[in-house]
């Protein structure tokens, strides 16, 4: 598969599949701040949305409330169904690329482990077939090759696919990554990328992408959520990035090219198009 | 100088010690407590709590300091002390840094309290000292039943929490993600942490607590990464020190907490080098 081409996206039924995420007239303030209002999003199973905007705009909190870990200031939200934080959906979560400390003891295989049963408590059960799904997910980002090394003493690229391997060994529905690119080479961004697009395409996961970058995902991305300032679009990379509704949503000028089928944003700071520091 | 090596290492009588009941009781308790302190070591070193426990373990001796000025028991004021401290130390979270000043200036706090208690005292000088650096006489049957006790609890907690705990230790972030209640457990643990260093401190004594209960676990990660590996490896270097010291101990009738601290320091050592030995190995191969 090249950057270029997809893998299809299973498109469910939309009236009979449950949604994966449905969110309808949902508000949310933090302290003063009005982070958006009115939003109204529902992702389809296999579906893969970006959720972009500038630091600030409340993209991660989204991701919290899917989790449950933050409560909507009014409004209404599901998760396949289900109200968020009860343990009625399979969720896989990828966090941006952290370095897990040098001497963790800790194996590769371990960190994947806990992405199974960690969360579960009382004595461990089915040793074998835990092993072997473990080994599964191991093997599907390649990383039989480290499964027992100290994850500690990994590489970033490497640490980041055991994270995908984390999310994707509970069998998730729905998939929330946190600006998973983050600090990871062009390579490496393409090697995560594409083991999570390949997931959303084989098991119809819906994926939710935050990200401060679309290039590395453009050819994926069904539909953007675009937030700025309290203000959001919701629809196709064709139709949400575009220099009108991007001026529009910026409330200043904004110019949109296609450079050799990347998309580069001038005009704002932090717009979603070009490469950052981490913060 | 070799007088002084032949007080150390006696063990004339050692024999005849070691069928008293009393010795018995102490190598028990020893055993017991090398258990509490090798199960919990590896989750220690894994949260970085090194400081944290030496706090809870300084704590402990001011709230026994407190129960022998009071002429309470002296356990059950190292146990107020030590769980109140992890208690305070637990719900400051886990951000390391400004947990430390925290734990610092409380640490610095009770230890001024327990020295100052310890000079109002009036009692026999031999119990403020076996607060600071340990002594096996002090386990009775009471205080082995206590011990017991808390072994007990702490293996049943581990039991039924020790996955969501290693997870909200190693990787608390997408623990928290998946719903693991990392906030209540960082509270349970500590309430563990201090229930083990209070039953440790009138045993190795205030000042050596670290040496039991830090020590094996970071001397195990640096030979294994396999958490079962480590967790096995870490209680066996905490009966050495714990065990083995309460022998060397019988003959030149010292306190333990020298002995303990060696024998696990050179553990510690003695995987350091083999780490060192197999990564050369790796790199030459």
């Amino acid at each position: 598969m090249t950057a270029e081409t997809r893998a299809p996206t299973p498109r469910a039924d939309e009236d009979t599949g449950t949604p994966a995420v449905e969110l309808s007239g949902a508000r949310l303030e933090l302290g003063e701040r009005l982070l958006w209002d009115g939003l109204d999003l529902r992702v389809r199973p296999g579906e893969f949305v970006a959720v972009l905007g500038p630091n600030g705009s409340g993209k991660t909190t989204l991701v919290n409330v899917l989790l449950g870990r933050r409560e909507l200031t009014s409004g209404q939200v599901l998760v396949g169904g289900h109200a968020p934080g009860t343990r009625g959906t399979r969720i896989g979560y990828i966090p941006q690329q952290r370095a897990l400390e040098a001497d963790l003891p800790l194996r590769a295989r371990d960190l994947v482990g806990l992405g199974l049963d960690g969360h579960r408590f009382g004595l461990p059960t089915g040793r074998r077939e835990r092993r072997a799904r473990v080994d599964a997910a191991l093997a599907a980002v390649d990383a039989t090759r480290y499964a027992d090394q100290p994850v500690g003493r990994l590489s970033g690229g490497e640490q980041q696919r055991l994270r995908v391997a984390q999310a994707l060994v509970g069998d998730p529905e729905l998939l929330l990554c946190d600006e998973p690119l983050l600090s990871l080479d062009l390579a490496n961004q393409r090697v995560v990328s594409r083991l999570i697009d390949r997931r959303r395409a084989e098991a119809g996961t819906a994926v939710l992408f935050v990200t401060h970058e679309i290039n590395p995902i453009l050819p994926m991305v069904d539909r953007v959520l675009y937030l700025v300032d309290g203000r959001f679009r919701v629809g196709t990379p064709e139709q949400v990035m575009t220099s009108e509704t991007l001026s529009e949503l910026y409330r200043t000028e904004i110019d949109v090219l296609r450079v050799r089928g990347r998309l580069v944003v001038v005009g704002a700071d932090d717009a979603g198009c070009h490469p950052h520091e981490d913060h | 100088m070799l007088e002084i090596l032949h007080r150390l290492f006696s063990f004339a009588g050692t024999g005849e010690l070691l069928r008293q009941p009393f010795v018995h009781n102490a190598l028990l308790a020893a055993a017991v407590l090398g258990l509490l302190a090798g199960l919990l070591a590896p989750l220690i070193v894994t949260r970085g709590m090194t400081f944290a426990v030496h706090g809870t373990s300084e704590l402990a001796f001011t709230g026994a300091a407190a129960a022998l000025l009071l002429g309470a028991n002296l356990r059950f004021g190292a146990i107020a002390g030590a769980v109140l401290a992890s208690i305070l130390f637990g719900l400051l979270g886990l951000r390391r840094g400004e947990r430390d000043s925290v734990i610092g200036v409380v640490l610095a706090f009770g230890l001024g309290l327990g020295v100052l208690m310890l000079a109002l005292y009036h009692g026999r000088s031999a119990n403020k000292f076996s607060l600071l650096t340990g002594s096996i006489v002090s386990v009775d049957p009471t205080g082995l039943a206590l011990l017991t006790g808390c072994a007990v609890i702490v293996i049943a907690v581990l039991a039924v929490a020790y996955r969501p705990l290693l997870f909200a230790s190693a990787d608390p972030d997408v623990a928290a993600a998946r719903g693991v209640p990392v906030r209540i457990l960082s509270l349970v643990f500590a309430v563990l942490i201090g229930l083990s260093t209070a039953m440790a401190v009138p045993v190795v004594g205030a000042i050596l607590v670290l040496a039991v209960t830090v020590t094996p676990g970071a001397a195990a990660a640096r030979v294994s990464s396999n958490p079962v590996v480590v967790t096995a490896l870490s209680i066996l270097f905490a009966e050495v020190a714990l065990v083995g010291g309460v022998i060397l101990s019988l003959g030149p009738n010292l306190p333990i907490s020298g002995y303990a601290a060696t024998l696990v320091f050179l553990c510690y050592v003695g995987c350091r080098l083999v780490a060192r030995y197999r990564r050369a190995a790796v790199r030459t191969a």
